[in-house]
């Protein structure tokens, strides 16, 4: 025991000593998390459009106003031929076209069908499916305000009031659902690769030979690497949660004890894998690339960004054994819908479970390193 | 002059080969990454769980069940006489979307009241639950209208969509050219700041400071082996993305490869400069990160829109490399274009070697001094 609180000194000791690196730590997390959180959208403000207008009535004008109205669409250019709006869009001066056939009023009134044609460009896809669903609105709300003008009737047939209402968010904020993804990976960023490069450094400077050699044992000096950056690592954590709740306004619907006992469960889990990758490896360029390259495939494969139940079957077996993944699952149904212990017991358990095999591997392959 | 630094080169490039562990991640990684980002990562929404409220069951909600339990896209998981039946599958994540009717609907269409339905969907992802708001609504309107189908016809606007540059909106188009720009900072900046802070922290770089080698000889020698991975990493990305999900290759590959190079060489200036600031490999790496793989995902345009984001992030994405290399790989890539629509991107990251390299390699003097 007093082994174990000596070289916890020491290693607290060593933390504190490096400033740089400290403010490293503390830096960093809160840096991705603003900027993250900020840019992290695909939420449309407006799109621009280049209106080539080639029927010229009030209701083709109609259209375009409409667009514009709703504040999501700004109107950049207009043309009689498709050749300088197709110039305007290869440009990257234009996100969308809307070509207005002659005839369209006539149509309308003839045959109560019109058509018009959208372009896109989808360089960017998911701002061109975002803008896309927006005009569709847009364009159907501006087809029943004609059909009452045109058909001057008074529609008689049975109508059904659509309400919506979204659960657990609903100025469907993006902030919201993603802050408590980004303190997931925040965790994971402090407390996988910490641990890696920290050990990794004292076999690269020689210092890990000469701890082998004393009295301490295996276990005291893994504890004492990893007691520390725990603790960094769950300030860190708590941190973050209150810039979330004050600076953001994420709601947090459900139990903060809850948070932490999930939180300190994965970073069983987040240490593990990072106290394996500095048994595997000799530098500290290795241990960074290592840690990197499985923290890219945990992060990416965690629902993260894209939902996992968008992924093919094969991938979203894989997410299964990813910790990362059933954390966010976590993290969000906890702070957003208010789930309680018996809602999240089964991907508590699977963290718990497989906090429990990540540390014996790793220990045990760093012994086998050490012998 | 020309054999010392040959000599050096060699040397750098035996460091590399030696290191097997992070030749193979290295090399390992933009295949990765291109099938995970292929296969993956698509927020296309293709099954919706969804919950059914129905109080007082008659033809009318009976049709309506029906017809979104055969909508593709719909699998109904529940069925309840009330909200609070519903509310713990939310909780759980076990349910995604609940449609629920008010008492007497058929009785209320028929007597032309409105008949209420409410849709409550799981917003915690605001964008898959608007989505598959929009769905459920679609079903709806699609039976309102046929049930009005014995009326006046309705007007309608018929839009012909057309997703130019990219139809199927296949997301591994988009991110195969960000995939790059990653990569190839990855590479570029983070491998040359640590291995150039290495030298640093052992020593060894003061002993090739007293040797006949030039400070620029130095840099140079120590940024060309690193430019060789960087080259084969792209070459590998761009394969298997046309292999395996034939993303689409309509301008020059030439121009691509040429200004892929003069990227690296960027970010190959940006982690010098990094590694002569920074005492230690820790924190030159974890500075590395911080100025160029964070603004190279995030502040790119490769994931999020920029025009999504806040004027200020959108100016600040200005001064990041990747933004203006990403336009340019997708003009190539995807709109066939060339450099009579690139030159402007092409001169910003000219203007950023120059003047990155310029900062790298006076800093690196005064260290020396």
């Amino acid at each position: 025991m007093r082994v174990l609180r000596a070289l916890l000194r020491k290693e607290y000791l060593q933390i504190f000593r490096d400033k740089l690196l400290l403010r490293q730590m503390i830096m960093m997390p809160f840096i991705q998390l603003f900027l993250l959180s900020t840019a992290a959208t695909f939420e449309v403000k407006t799109a621009r459009v280049y209106v080539v207008d080639r029927d010229h009535t009030s209701m083709s004008r109609g259209l375009a106003d409409r667009l514009t109205a709703s504040g999501r669409f700004a109107v950049v250019g207009s043309s009689l031929s498709m050749l300088p709006a197709n110039e305007a869009m290869l440009g990257r001066r234009t996100d969308m076209i809307l070509n207005i056939p002659p005839g369209f009023e006539r149509d309308v009134v003839r045959t109560r069908t019109g058509s018009i044609q959208l372009v896109f460009n989808a360089e960017d896809g998911a701002l061109a499916g975002v803008t896309n669903s927006y005009a569709q609105q847009i364009i159907a709300a501006y087809a029943r305000e004609l059909g009452v003008t045109v058909t001057h009737r008074i529609d008689e047939s049975p109508r059904i009031e659509m309400r919506t209402r979204g659960w657990y968010n609903q100025e469907l904020d993006y902030k919201h659902y993603m802050i408590p993804g980004i303190l997931v990976q925040l965790l994971t960023l402090v407390g996988t690769m910490m641990t890696a490069m920290n050990i990794v450094r004292e076999r690269e400077i020689g210092t890990l030979d000469q701890l082998n050699v004393t009295p301490i044992s295996r276990s005291a000096f893994i504890g004492a690497k990893l007691i520390p950056l725990l603790s960094i690592a769950i300030f860190e954590f708590a941190a973050g949660l209150v810039v979330a709740r004050w600076v953001f306004g994420v709601p947090m619907v459900g139990s903060i004890p809850l948070v932490f006992l999930a939180a300190l469960v994965y970073l069983l889990v987040a240490l593990g894998v990072g106290l394996w990758v500095s048994a595997i490896v000799h530098t500290q360029q290795q241990a960074m690339f290592v840690t990197f390259f499985l923290l890219l495939v945990y992060l990416l494969m965690s629902g993260l960004f894209t939902p996992v139940r968008s992924m093919p079957d094969w991938a979203q077996w894989m997410a299964e054994l990813n910790p990362v993944k059933h954390f966010i699952v976590i993290m969000r149904s906890v702070l957003l819908k208010g789930a309680t212990f018996t809602d999240i017991l089964r991907p508590l358990g699977i963290l718990a479970v497989s906090g429990a095999i990540v540390l014996t591997l790793s220990v045990r392959q760093y012994s086998k390193r050490a012998a | 002059m020309i054999s010392t630094l040959g000599a050096f080169m060699t040397k750098e490039v035996r460091h590399i080969l030696r290191d097997r562990q992070t030749l193979t991640v290295l090399l390992l990684m933009p295949l990765i990454q291109v099938v995970l980002f292929g296969y993956a990562l698509r927020s296309d929404v293709r099954d919706v769980r969804l919950a059914i409220v129905d109080p007082s069951p008659d033809y009318a909600t009976l049709a309506l069940r029906d017809r979104l339990q055969a909508a593709r896209r719909f699998r109904i998981v529940a069925t309840g006489r009330s909200m609070s039946d519903i509310e713990p599958l939310f909780r759980q994540g076990r349910a995604d979307l609940a449609v629920s009717f008010e008492p007497q609907f058929a009785a209320r269409l028929e007597s032309r009241e409105p008949a209420r339905v409410l849709i409550a969907v799981d917003a915690s992802d605001p964008n898959t639950g608007s989505t598959m708001q929009a769905y459920a609504r679609a079903v709806i309107t699609a039976y309102e209208q046929e049930l009005g189908a014995k009326g006046a016809q309705p007007v309608r606007i018929a839009p012909e969509v057309r997703m130019r540059f990219n139809p199927t909106l296949e997301s591994v188009n988009l991110f195969i050219p960000g995939l790059i720009a990653l990569v190839l900072t990855l590479v570029s900046a983070l491998m040359t700041a640590i291995s150039l802070s290495r030298e640093k922290e052992r020593g060894t770089l003061e002993i090739l400071l007293v040797s006949p080698l030039r400070p620029w000889q130095i840099i140079v020698g120590k940024v060309f082996p690193y430019l060789g991975l960087a080259f084969a990493n792209v070459l590998t990305a761009l394969v298997a993305a046309w292999l395996v999900f034939n993303v689409p290759f309509r301008g020059s590959v030439t121009l691509l490869l040429v200004e892929s190079i003069l990227y690296s060489m960027v970010s190959l200036a940006i982690g010098v400069l990094v590694a002569s600031l920074t005492p230690s490999q820790r924190v030159a790496m974890l500075v590395a990160l911080l100025a160029t793989m964070l603004p190279s995902t995030l502040l790119s345009g490769m994931v999020f829109p920029l025009a999504s984001m806040p004027k200020v992030l959108q100016v600040l994405s200005n001064i990041v490399p990747a933004r203006w290399f990403i336009v340019i790989a997708r003009g190539i890539m995807l709109k066939g274009v060339g450099l009579e629509h690139l030159w402007k991107e092409t001169l910003v990251l000219i203007g950023m070697t120059l003047f990155f390299m310029m900062a790298a390699v006076r800093s690196f003097k005064a260290r020396v001094a």
